[in-house]
């Protein structure tokens, strides 16, 4: 129902005319000013990483020295997803109870105000705070790993998690919430067979988002992974190292071979970001009941 | 019937009357346990607080007052001052600002009440692409290729602008293409969709009834935006801008690789300086003992600078009421 002025035309002044005419034309140039930077970005980025993005780039071992041409950067895709991976398991289901405990018990709770508060502050807090932060609590004690990165990231992706989590429970008609009320359900059984399946694609598609954010922050692994030219599948134990991380390192080198590894692996990443983005916007059009 | 129980909606989970049976020990425990997750959140904040003031303290103390007010940066003499860093924080994060905010208005319009219903999924899924690029990308981008580039159209600006007293100082040659005006731009389009989809949710909440209002007074579309969107929308943005602000100040990788990473407080924009987020990111993994606790301490200072940013923020758009 998008409104549309009156007749333009008959009886509107030259000027009042124009002035409308130089808002939609100063309109049209925001799009244009968003649109051409980012569509020179993303060709330089096909066009330089498209060299090198082959099977080899993303399985090989990256070589020790920057200054060696050829591929490599398996160890850093196997990184970003194991540690992605790790910062999912823990921030998703916690944001998302944490999600249920502000929206489902704590209505006209005060605690529940306050939880939502921090949750809008925490997601201000720069990532590289967060970095810093594990840094000192976990790096400090444990040393470099793969898990104090995934601590990083987790603590990046949990107010994003609960705030999405959040809105998606926000929509679940009351309804269901009632009709189970009235079947004799306890609260526990009625959030979790009824409120939570009935809210699954928005809770999926806001984590999605946050992994997307998550895969490709950089700042929270500078301290905290290290870095390794092998693939190390031990989160635990030893130093990682991820997509980001090797974009950084090598764009600050002056070495031909670093930087156009850099390039592939940039564009590695970003693809794995559009494709998350893209799934969870999928879902959310799909399953979303309006 | 019903219709009593649909009209006025009763909170979402009231107890379930009483049949005999108690809530049971799995229901309570199941609600404990969602609390303590929900106070995870309290707990990290504090902890942040705590661990990166500890770890920073050293450096506070032996230097005293001057890490806030000296803008002297010398680890190889271990003289720790902030203020440099602080002023290209702020420096960036408002030129990023000054760019983003007008473009993110637009396309929110464009979005909202200007585009023809075909162009507005892309021009949406524009926004999204922007979104999802990430900062090292931007941050690689503007070193390799706009950085070089943009440094003929920095010495024409300033041509141009050498005679006029004030912008003479703020636009002065020569640049290297790496420095405060590059890492603002690189910024803006950082923020840009942010502040974007935050202002397009504000213009959604306007009331039909105002526009067809307004339209039906006869106002053309730009008096309509004037009277109707923008009046009900101002609390809304100004939120919108400092959470774009606050992002701005934060974001690291992307300024620590245009900034040009000179400490240095300067009028002029085009010249090299540096940020706080960006000095941690290129000097933490060479430094050591004091020159470590230092560069904490300037998270910490960041820290405190977003949240009281990030607050006002919040508040300001949750007293506006218009936009959850």
């Amino acid at each position: 129902m998008s409104l549309q002025p009156a007749v333009l035309g008959s009886g509107i002044s030259r000027g009042r005319r124009a002035r409308n005419r130089a808002a939609v034309v100063l309109v049209y140039l925001a799009v244009v000013a968003a649109a051409v930077p980012l569509g020179f970005v993303m060709a330089y980025l096909i066009e330089q990483g498209g060299r090198v993005l082959t099977f080899n780039f993303l399985t090989r071992d990256i070589p020790v020295s920057a200054r060696t041409r050829g591929p490599g950067m398996g160890p850093a895709v196997v990184g970003t997803l194991l540690i992605t991976g790790a910062a999912t398991a823990m921030a998703v289901p916690l944001g998302v109870l944490a999600a249920v405990y502000v929206n489902e018990y704590g209505k006209k709770n005060r605690l529940a105000a306050v939880i939502r508060f921090l949750a809008d502050v925490m997601a201000g807090v720069p990532s590289i705070v967060m970095g810093l932060f594990i840094y000192t609590v976990w790096v400090l004690r444990f040393g470099f790993s793969g898990f104090a990165g995934a601590l990083a990231l987790g603590c990046l992706m949990l107010p994003i998690v609960i705030r999405s989590s959040e809105t998606a429970l926000l929509l679940v008609p009351n309804d269901l919430r009632e009709a189970s009320t009235a079947l004799g359900a306890r609260p526990s059984r009625t959030i979790l067979t009824v409120v939570i399946p009935a809210a699954l694609p928005g809770i999926v598609s806001g984590a999605l988002l946050a992994v997307a954010r998550a895969a490709g922050e950089t700042a929270p692994l500078l301290f905290t992974i290290g870095v390794v030219t092998t693939t190390n599948l031990n989160l635990f134990d030893g130093t990682n190292t991820a997509l980001s991380t090797q974009i950084f390192g090598n764009a600050t080198q002056p070495f031909p071979g670093g930087i156009s590894r850099a390039w592939g692996a940039a564009l590695t990443l970003v693809l794995l970001v559009f494709v998350l983005t893209a799934i969870a916007r999928v879902i959310a059009r799909r399953f979303t009941v309006r | 019937m019903s219709t009593l129980t649909t009209t006025e909606p009763p909170p979402p989970l009231a107890p379930p009357p009483a049949l005999g049976r108690r809530s049971s020990l799995g229901d309570r425990a199941f609600r404990v346990g969602a609390l303590a997750c929900g106070l995870t959140v309290l707990a990290i904040l504090a902890l942040i607080a705590v661990a990166t003031t500890r770890e920073a303290w050293p450096a506070v103390s032996d230097q005293g007052l001057s890490f806030f007010t000296s803008r002297r940066w010398a680890p190889s003499v271990e003289i720790y001052g902030s203020l440099a860093f602080v002023y290209g924080t702020m420096v960036t994060a408002l030129i990023g600002l000054a760019l983003a905010v007008p473009v993110s208005v637009g396309i929110a319009l464009f979005l909202s009440d200007v585009a023809p219903r075909r162009l507005r999924r892309p021009v949406g899924a524009l926004v999204d692409l922007l979104a999802a690029v990430p900062s090292v990308v931007y941050g690689f981008w503007g070193v390799t290729v706009l950085a070089p580039a943009i440094v003929p159209v920095y010495d024409l600006i300033s041509d141009l602008t050498s005679p006029i007293p004030v912008l003479s100082t703020l636009f002065a040659g020569p640049s290297t293409g790496r420095g405060l005006f590059t890492a603002g731009i690189i910024l803006a389009l950082m923020i840009t969709p942010i502040i974007t989809s935050i202002t397009r949710e504000v213009f959604d909440t306007v009331p039909g009834a105002q526009k067809e209002a307004a339209y039906a007074l006869g106002a053309t579309r730009w008096e309509m935006i004037r009277a109707a969107i923008f009046p009900h929308s101002r609390a809304g943005m100004v939120g919108a801008v400092m959470l774009g602000l606050g992002r701005a100040m934060g974001e690291t990788i992307a300024a620590a690789l245009v900034i040009g990473s000179s400490p240095q407080i300067t009028a002029n924009l085009f010249a090299s300086g540096d940020s706080m987020a960006a000095v941690i990111a290129n000097q933490f993994g060479e430094a050591g003992g004091l020159h470590r606790s230092a560069l904490i301490g300037l998270g910490v200072q960041l820290f405190l600078l977003t949240i009281v940013v990030n607050m006002a923020a919040r508040v300001i758009v949750a007293r506006s009421g218009k936009y959850r």
